[in-house]
């Protein structure tokens, strides 16, 4: 599979990343004051050896302050991720970090749907992305990704039941050359997977990206792996790209590899996993907390962020792709209760 | 062909009067402009000149202008007029 965004080793990707990291860091700390304080507070002394070393914020400030590293004249796209308390994740990209974070996310997805657009199925309803005003970050998660196909179809009617005939008729004109799939991880399930299984309908052409998390699966006794095995076994589809990613990081998405269960970090990111109690950087094979990195934010000190989700590194360097390999375990206990698909592009179940 | 035929695609698509200046129009410059409109504006352009953009190409598709130039790439050259 080729790729231009999967390409560094660990040991490459740590010297680059942490040298732009720094720079970045030292940019925000120039242009927002909020974060300057932030960083004088933590009283860091020299230059980080390492990327762990870089100082992180904890991913729900951005929930309390408004963190912005360019003039208010200059932004044009105030993103935000709804969380069921009501608070609120306030993102501001300029121009040129809108174009970057787009560019990213298409060359990080090209590496699985290559460059052609795709007939594409979105397992939503239309109406998700049809009030512009004020439409869902399910919605947003939709239309960010519709990009990626033409001649759309909307699997879900406007009461949210999947449109059998609609979707045979898709499968007709396109079933037999590659289409892409894009849905929130449960709904790919309740809604393709269970009517593709009992109409007997071929996924085999399919590439399915999804995203969003299992927890509103765990009653059903779906992980990944049986998400995988079912969706294969009963309609064909195995070509199969989970991803997690974040508002405050958008245009940065950790991709699950061809070979199934593991999440691989772009060049451009990366990932740390620390231990709860000590902060410290978490062994191979020990659950933790999730630090994300990414060169992306350039308009917000959104650079190193510690998330609110639990997680395990399986490997370095030795996967489908170089660098770390992770999952998701799911939300750390005490964060708060997030809807799955009410986040931008998910993974925050 | 006529650079009149991609206003009138970029008018119908973005829902402006049939008088709309549109030559320096710019992505999100306009409110109706949006990302949901986008899509609209990928799909229409692509009827009327019979291309297919690439997913780099919708990206990239960010003005006017830059749809002029990329029509030109697909080898549909619009002259002024």
């Amino acid at each position: 599979m080729l790729t231009d965004v999967f390409t560094r080793t660990q040991p490459e990707k740590e010297e680059r990343l942490r040298g732009e990291l720094v720079e970045l860091l030292g940019h925000h700390r120039r242009h927002c004051p909020p974060y300057a304080r932030i960083l004088d507070a933590l009283d860091q002394d020299g230059e980080p050896a390492t990327l762990a070393d870089l100082p992180w914020l904890p991913v729900r400030l951005f929930k309390t302050r408004k963190l912005s590293s360019v003039p208010d004249d200059e932004v044009i796209r105030v993103l935000t991720s709804s969380g069921t308390t009501g608070e609120v994740s306030r993102i501001h990209l300029d121009r040129a970090a809108a174009a970057t974070q787009s560019r990213m996310l298409a060359r990080t997805l090209g590496t699985v749907l290559g460059p052609r657009r795709l007939p594409m199925i979105v397992v939503d309803r239309s109406g998700v992305v049809g009030d512009r005003r004020s439409y869902s970050a399910r919605g947003a998660g939709a239309l960010g990704m519709v990009n990626f196909g033409r001649d759309h179809l909307w699997l879900l009617d406007a009461d949210d039941r999947p449109d059998v005939a609609a979707l045979k008729e898709f499968l007709g004109r396109h079933g037999d050359s590659p289409f892409l799939v894009f849905g929130f991880t449960f709904m790919v399930w309740r809604y393709l997977y269970e009517v593709a299984r009992d109409h007997g309908l071929d996924l085999s052409q399919g590439i399915l990206v999804h995203s969003g998390g299992w927890k509103k699966l765990v009653d059903q006794a779906v992980d990944n792996a049986e998400f995988r095995r079912r969706l294969g076994a009963d309609t064909g589809l195995t070509r199969i790209h989970n991803f997690y990613g974040m508002v405050e990081q958008i245009g940065t998405v950790f991709l699950e590899g061809p070979e199934g269960g593991s999440l691989y970090c772009p060049d451009f990111a990366d990932v740390i996993v620390r231990d709860p109690v000590t902060w410290r950087e978490a062994p191979i094979g020990t659950p933790g907390v999730i630090e994300v990195l990414s060169t992306l934010p350039t308009s917000y000190p959104g650079n190193v962020l510690l998330t609110e989700d639990l997680g395990v590194v399986h490997g370095v360097d030795d996967g489908h792709w170089p660098g770390k390999r992770f999952s998701v375990l799911g939300r750390l206990p005490r964060a708060e209760a997030r809807g799955c698909s009410d986040t931008y592009v998910g993974g925050r179940s | 062909m006529e650079l009149q035929r991609l206003r009138v695609v970029f008018r119908t698509a973005l829902e402006l009067p049939d008088n709309a200046a549109v030559d320096s129009l710019e992505y999100r410059g306009i409110e109706k402009w949006d990302s949901l409109a986008h899509m609209s504006l990928v799909a229409a352009i692509e009827d009327e000149f019979g291309v297919m953009l690439d997913t780099d190409e919708v990206i990239d598709l960010s003005s006017f202008d830059r749809a002029r130039q990329i029509l030109e790439k697909h080898g549909v050259v619009l002259l002024a007029d």
